[in-house]
């Protein structure tokens, strides 16, 4: 901070013979007056159910039967982990997770490189672009559900021509062609955030320095893998820890398009399905403590894997 | 630099343009599609007759308005609660020097990338012991939760752009602080304070998690909770064409605000994570 007299906190402090230690707390007081509402609304709805579920996931407690709320110790951890439905949606997670993060980031670079060379319509493309991220990803899975459908979707119609897909093909009837759809509507609705953060790195990139190896003689391919992918690490990083993230808390889609049939459940589904569908709160909440720390580690993981450093990223460094 | 369109760049933006409205165009189509056409099967792109009857019986349907009510009333509160709560957190943060300082954008990293459904159970047992269960408050106080993290972001890095020396620069020149604040800072503050909110606006319309655990009627079920509710008299046959209107509807507010606002939402959401 710079010595700039700033009005608040001057008027707040109180008179004494230290002046700047007594103005440095006062903006320390101000500044966590500040904060506080946000943190503590934060917290409430984050911090204090997650301590209750951690207590919950203890017990063997069911809401058709509050009265028979038996302690069980890590029983409903032991059970989950050892049932073979809890690691096949995991998996699915991950599957998903993978694949659409690694797809959306292909298309996404591609879109991020029309968008920054393009001179014309910019306008044009930036609303469409939005109109994807900013649609309700139910109708996204809906749109994409009917599209996918037997009897009144195009897809089978269109696309007839490609191996394996013909007129009657049902995609929710198996596991795979299911995955497909989920996972499809998953990339339509999250490229263009990809894409927008892709381009905002992209625009990064010192076009002298491109202007300079095209100098050299370098190819295209050189030019993108040495230049242009190197310059814009922190902006992939980012793009990719917060996508990646998301994606693995996938819901919605799976709710809407096939509700966890033909075993395209993900975990929070699963999750989900324990607590409001079966209402068995102590395993549910024991799904929930175990979502929770997936969560952590996959975050840890890919910040210490590939080093992002968020506050780098930001100009804060 | 001049730089020339090429064909590349053409196809790319050909691409991109189907990519984003395809789906669009599509469940527009089938919007227009009369219930008997999508009964049977139908399954060409677009209706054989088209119709305006889905609109109508949509529009008529009162479980389907009131949950348009909710989504508003929901949406539109937890935006205003939030981005007032995130403007103070975002001022100290960019404009103070307080201890903790990065503990509270930490807080807010963690909580952006929380796993909703693991406090849907806690928050279901809670929300019904203390009487916040199907109720607008029972949403509205997750919904600011959970987008405040975003909302922090996106105004700390809008505010730590503005040149706060032009508020003491008004002062000398005569003006009271709060002159200085109203005439100087705000309209500086302003377009940042509105990005936060209309991306504010966008998770909270979106939310579906929360919608469908946290409600059990149409007293605050809001749009995407009654949308994956909403199946019509045969369970195995949906409505494929009202529900395609529905989607149809609740995409307009979408749309507007996207034509109205490009700009500033490219802005917020590439400011709050990559800064140049």
């Amino acid at each position: 901070m710079t010595t700039t007299v700033t009005a608040t906190p001057a008027t707040k402090a109180p008179k004494g013979p230290a002046q700047a230690s007594e103005r440095a707390t006062a903006e320390n007081k101000l500044g966590l007056k500040l904060v506080a509402p946000a943190v503590i609304l934060m917290l409430i709805v984050t911090a204090w159910p997650m301590l209750q579920a951690l207590y919950l996931s203890l017990f063997r407690y069911r809401l058709t039967t509050p009265d028979e709320r038996d302690f069980v110790g890590f029983g409903n951890y032991v059970t989950a982990l050892s049932d073979p439905l809890f690691w096949q949606d995991l998996w699915n997670t991950v599957l998903i997770m993978v694949v659409s993060v690694g797809v959306e980031l292909v298309i996404g670079f591609a879109f991020a490189m029309v968008m920054h060379r393009i001179i014309f319509a910019r306008g044009v493309i930036r609303t469409s672009i939005l109109i994807p991220y900013g649609i309700i990803t139910v109708v996204s899975a809906f749109a994409w559900q009917f599209a996918f459908s037997l009897n009144n979707g195009f897809v089978n119609s269109w696309f007839s021509w490609l191996p394996g897909i013909d007129e009657n093909m049902n995609w929710f009837g198996s596991h795979w062609p299911a995955m497909f759809a989920i996972i499809v509507s998953e990339i339509w609705k999250t490229t263009p955030f990809m894409a927008l953060l892709l381009l905002a790195g992209l625009s990064q990139v010192s076009e002298d320095m491109l202007e300079a190896a095209k100098v050299d003689g370098a190819t295209w391919w050189q030019r993108l893998w040495k230049v242009i992918l190197p310059n814009m690490r922190a902006a992939i990083m980012v793009a990719v820890l917060f996508r990646a993230l998301d994606a693995f808390r996938i819901f919605d889609n799976i709710y809407v398009m096939t509700k966890g049939a033909q075993g395209t459940e993900s975990s929070s589904f699963l999750t989900y399905r324990q607590v409001i569908e079966q209402f068995q709160l102590g395993m549910g909440s024991a799904l929930s403590v175990l979502l929770f720390l997936s969560v952590l580690i996959l975050a840890f993981g890919i910040v210490k894997l590939f080093k992002v450093d968020l506050a780098q990223a930001r100009g804060e460094g | 630099m001049n730089r020339k369109t090429g064909v590349g760049t053409w196809i790319g933006f050909i691409a991109i343009l189907v990519w984003c409205l395809l789906p669009v165009v599509w469940i527009l189509s089938l919007s227009f599609k009369p219930v008997a056409e999508t009964t049977v099967g139908s399954a060409q792109f677009l209706p054989k007759s088209w119709t305006l009857q889905n609109y109508q019986d949509i529009i008529s349907n009162p479980d389907f308005t009131r949950a348009l009510l909710n989504s508003f009333g929901i949406s539109l509160i937890a935006t205003l609660l939030a981005v007032i709560f995130a403007t103070f957190a975002a001022y100290a943060i960019a404009r103070l020097d307080f201890k903790g300082k990065r503990l509270v954008l930490s807080i807010a990293l963690a909580i952006a990338m929380f796993p909703v459904v693991a406090l849907v159970g806690p928050l279901f047992d809670l929300w019904r012991t203390i009487g916040l269960f199907n109720t607008w408050p029972g949403l509205i106080i997750p919904y600011m939760s959970f987008t405040l993290p975003l909302a922090i972001w996106t105004l700390s890095a809008f505010f730590r752009e503005i040149p706060w020396e032009m508020e003491q620069a008004a002062q000398v020149d005569g003006a009271t602080s709060w002159q200085a604040f109203r005439k100087v800072i705000v309209p500086l503050a302003a377009p940042g304070v509105f990005t936060a909110a209309i991306l504010t606006f966008f998770f909270a319309w979106n939310e579906f998690v929360l919608a469908i655990s946290l409600t059990s009627s149409t007293a605050s079920r809001t749009v995407p909770a009654q949308l994956s509710f909403f199946v019509g008299p045969d369970p195995f046959n949906p409505p494929y064409s009202q529900l395609a209107t529905a989607s149809v509807v609740v995409t307009v507010p979408v749309i507007i605000l996207v034509l109205l606002f490009q700009r500033k939402i490219v802005a917020g959401l590439t400011s709050g994570a990559v800064k140049g």
